[in-house]
């Protein structure tokens, strides 16, 4: 019984997994190969980059906000103006900005992808496009997951200007730091690894946002159930992925 | 060159453990007019998606102007869908585009037509269909099920294909607005030369429509003939389906 069970789900996930490894080398060999469909991707990348602002802009602000509160309280002993402002700028840049922006987008993005691709599948919309001379692949996927790739790296961006800004807000008016000493030591502490760091991991986790959306999308069967599985697999396994991912992208770029 | 537009030889599908298709056996001439038959779910929508490459058959033999298309790479594919196209069971327009961008969609994308020009005969395409110019900027989810039937169908003769599949062209129309639709899917055989497969169980739009009719029963095409046969013929089966009677030879399913 338990084997047979354990055998039946590990022969179910090593199936979605090729599945998957599948979907993502069709995908790639289709990015480099015309047509290119411009305006989709221009359409998506507003999606991804302008609509997620809000969202992103929130959730940082708040959490270098609590990060500036938490490492006076916590470290307050030998605390300095210096050390909140190296803690929030390294939280925000290294960790916290991509890794919010990740998950938030995943729940917007990630999870409408799924739900407009398999509803495109269960009622044949994807067969037609075939039907008519166009590869869903291109028309599609492609746009959706460049955009992921491209504009990912955009909002962590202005995640982590939101993000500093709100542990300064805290150090400022709550904490009584000194205004120019603060933004001095946020500063002197920023190195551009912190933020290219950052940035590649959202890259990362754009394509790992949109690729399970997409896919998960594209394989969904059985109507408006299975639509509604595939949003919620999509928004699940990414959301795991981006956190795993995260832990092994840190070790890459700061593990010496 | 031969004279067959598809060939069937021995296709078999199946879904898991269902047996869908269990050899048919089934050509098409050129110009010719087929009309397939059959229960609700006996496979006829199945059988014409694996001559469109939509559905990859188990085993056995599909030739399309006398090329195989069965394991064919998906761009040797994409030539063959160039000279077809398919009027789908639920019709499987894109929500995202307006009704006459669904109609010209193949000229746009897969004949690289300009906007303008596309839209012309777009419009002419809904005429013919029986729908007005003002529909044409509505979106999908804006027009009854019988328009967006008419829509599929206007979508699916827009690109003047060589061979084109109908599935259910008049399931939902009105007795009159059947008999437009069956006109014009004759006109396209008879006046622009195309091949066509249509599937139906309509047997005025049978009548109408078609040069031949084929029987498919549990995975099997058990009688074809010229349309006249079917009055005269002795099978079973065939009198059965067109005079409508619950008894008979064939039993339905019926499941509790
Ligand atoms: N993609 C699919 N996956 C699993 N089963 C399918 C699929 N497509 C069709 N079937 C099954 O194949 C059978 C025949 O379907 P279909 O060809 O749509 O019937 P119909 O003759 O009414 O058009 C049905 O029982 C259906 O459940
Ligand atoms: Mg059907």
């Amino acid at each position: 019984m338990i084997f047979a069970s354990t055998g039946r789900v590990t022969l179910k996930f090593l199936r979605s997994t090729g599945e998957l490894a599948l979907f993502m080398t069709k995908t790639l060999s289709h990015c480099v190969k015309p047509p290119f469909y411009f305006k989709s991707l221009l359409n998506q990348m507003i999606e991804i980059g302008f609509y997620s602002l809000p969202v992103v802009a929130l959730t940082t602000l708040f959490s270098g906000m609590v990060i500036a509160l938490q490492s006076y309280s916590g470290l307050s002993s030998f605390s300095s103006e210096g050390v909140v402002a190296s803690v929030v700028e390294l939280t925000i840049t290294r960790e916290l900005g991509p890794v919010l922006a990740a998950l938030m987008v995943a729940g917007r993005v990630g999870a409408r992808m799924a739900a407009e691709i398999g509803t495109m599948r269960v009622t044949e919309q994807i067969d037609a496009l075939t039907t008519l001379s166009t590869n869903p692949y291109k028309y599609l996927i492609v746009p959706r997951v460049l955009a992921g790739i491209f504009m990912l790296p955009v909002l962590v961006l202005i995640g982590d200007i939101i993000g500093i800004f709100g542990g300064y807000l805290i150090s400022i008016y709550k904490l009584d730091f000194n205004s120019a000493n603060y933004l001095r030591n946020t500063w002197n502490f920023l190195r551009s690894i912190d933020i290219y760091s950052g940035m590649t991991k959202a890259s990362v986790f754009g394509f790992i946002v949109t690729m399970l959306g997409c896919y998960n999308g594209y394989h969904s069967r059985g109507g408006a159930e299975g639509v509604g599985s595939a949003t919620t697999n999509a928004v699940v396994a990414s959301s795991i992925l981006i956190l795993v991912s995260n832990y092994w992208l840190t070790e890459l770029f700061f593990a010496r | 060159m031969t004279e067959f537009k598809v060939e069937m030889t021995n296709v078999k599908k199946a879904f898991g453990p269902k047996k869908v298709l269990d050899r048919v056996d089934l050509s098409v001439k050129k110009g010719e007019s087929l009309v397939i038959i059959g229960g609700s779910g006996t496979g006829k929508s199945v059988t014409i998606k694996c001559i469109q490459g939509l559905l990859v058959p188990d085993s056995g033999s599909i030739k399309v102007d006398g090329t195989e298309i069965v394991g064919m790479s998906e761009r040797q594919l994409e030539q063959i869908n160039q000279k077809t196209s398919m009027l789908f069971q639920g019709a499987a327009l894109f929500d995202s585009l307006n009704i006459w961008e669904n109609v010209a969609f193949g000229l746009v994308e897969g004949k690289k037509m300009k906007k303008s020009e596309a839209k012309e005969i777009a419009i002419e395409k809904l005429r013919q269909v029986g729908l007005t110019p003002d529909v044409a900027n509505l979106y999908p989810d804006e027009v009854s099920g019988g328009m967006k039937k008419r829509i599929g169908l206007a979508r699916a003769i827009a690109t003047n294909p060589e061979l084109i599949f109908f599935d259910e062209p008049t399931t939902g129309l009105d007795p009159i607005m059947s008999d437009v639709i069956n006109n014009l899917i004759r006109d396209c055989v008879t006046n622009l030369g195309a091949t066509a497969i249509t599937i139906t169980h309509d047997m005025s739009s049978v009548r109408k429509i078609a040069d031949r009719v084929a029987m498919l029963y549990k995975g099997k095409i058990i009688w074809q003939g010229s349309v006249a046969e079917i009055n005269s013929t002795d099978n079973p089966y065939i009198q059965q389906f067109v005079n409508g009677r619950a008894e008979g030879p064939i039993q339905m399913e019926i499941k509790s």
